[in-house]
């Protein structure tokens, strides 16, 4: 039985949240926004926990990288059944460049740490849509990876994949230990009830930096711009088909 | 019975018509009902408040889901 699922969540604003970018165009507001955990996150950990359940594997270790609030995000992963949480942490303009390529690393340290012999993250993060960690967690292991994963079973050791792709379904089979990424139609997650994150209050999160596993952070990317999309025009309604191609001509499109 | 109002004021976070709004609807409801002594009726007033708990939860599922089926698979965008 596979000992150890490792569950990457992260903290993102609200997906109900209408962001605002930033009057200097170096980000979007945060202060005093609403954030949560990732819904393919929450997919991801939902995934862990019926494993759990089925008895499939031991224990699930919820793992979150950033400043104390990520906390938060850990405790809900621990109220939806993680059994511990680990807080990696990171702060400040580390925080800021903290992208893909830095948590891979990070995960890559502790899934080897913690012995895991799988890592489940959700698909992307709602937040900068990179779709990268979990690929690059699985290339930093040299561990195979059932990204966009609609549907996992673990048989034995090895685990079969079926994976969410342009035109429809494929399905393989992958050795463990491996990376798997969550897409939106694996599961329905269970909401963190109240009794239940009561009970999560017991379990415990450990924490550590970066340093103590041995990541270098220092970003390869620099954020030059964030900007809004451009304003949807107003349509403009015409009478007749008359009309509609005398103001096709002036825009030029004919 | 304390403990269902905690239950489904602490999901009235997400309502989307706003905290407050959820909050009064919430007290009415429960003040309301607050003298009956019917062992029966409040076990049935007890499922209700379970249901709507139930209810809740998917109300906030299913529109996170279209949510995120709108932004990541429309073929539209």
């Amino acid at each position: 039985m596979a000992a150890r699922v490792l569950v990457g969540v992260k903290r993102v604003i609200d997906y109900a949240v209408k962001i605002r970018v930033k009057p200097d165009n170096t980000g979007v507001v945060t202060d005093g926004v609403k954030h949560s955990m990732n819904p393919f996150c929450e997919i991801a950990v939902e995934e862990a926990v019926r494993l759990k359940e089925k008895k499939l594997v031991k224990e699930v270790v919820a793992v979150s990288c950033g400043p104390q609030q990520v906390q938060e995000t850990i405790r809900t992963a621990l109220a939806m059944g993680a059994d511990r949480g680990i807080h990696v942490e990171v702060s400040g303009k580390d925080y800021d460049t903290l992208g893909p390529l830095q948590v891979s690393k990070i995960l890559a340290a502790l899934a080897k740490k913690e012995e895991a012999s799988l890592v489940i993250l959700g698909k992307q993060a709602i937040d900068d849509d990179c779709n990268q960690t979990g690929q690059m967690t699985a290339a930093l292991l040299d561990w195979p990876q059932g990204t966009f994963a609609s549907e996992v079973t673990i048989d034995g050791d090895k685990i079969k994949v079926i994976r969410e792709i342009d035109g429809g379904l494929e399905t393989i089979k992958i050795n463990m230990p491996a990376v798997v990424t969550a897409d939106l139609r694996l599961n329905t997650p269970r909401y963190a009830t109240l009794p239940n994150i009561m009970k999560a209050k017991k379990k415990k999160i450990a924490s550590v930096k970066p340093g103590e596993l041995g990541v270098d952070l220092t970003s390869r990317l620099e954020v030059l711009r964030v900007e809004e999309p451009a304003q949807r025009q107003a349509g403009v309604k015409v009478e007749t088909v008359e009309d509609l191609v005398g103001k096709l001509k002036e825009a030029g499109r004919i | 019975m304390r403990f269902k109002n905690y239950s489904l004021l602490y999901l009235g976070r997400e309502y989307p018509k706003g905290t407050a709004y959820f909050r009064e609807r919430l007290k009415t409801a429960f003040m309301k009902n607050k003298d009956e002594t019917d062992p029966e009726k409040i076990q049935k007033l007890i499922a209700r408040g379970d249901f709507v708990i139930k209810e809740l939860e998917a109300l906030y599922f299913l529109r996170k889901y279209r949510a995120m089926k709108k932004r990541y698979y429309d073929p539209e965008n």
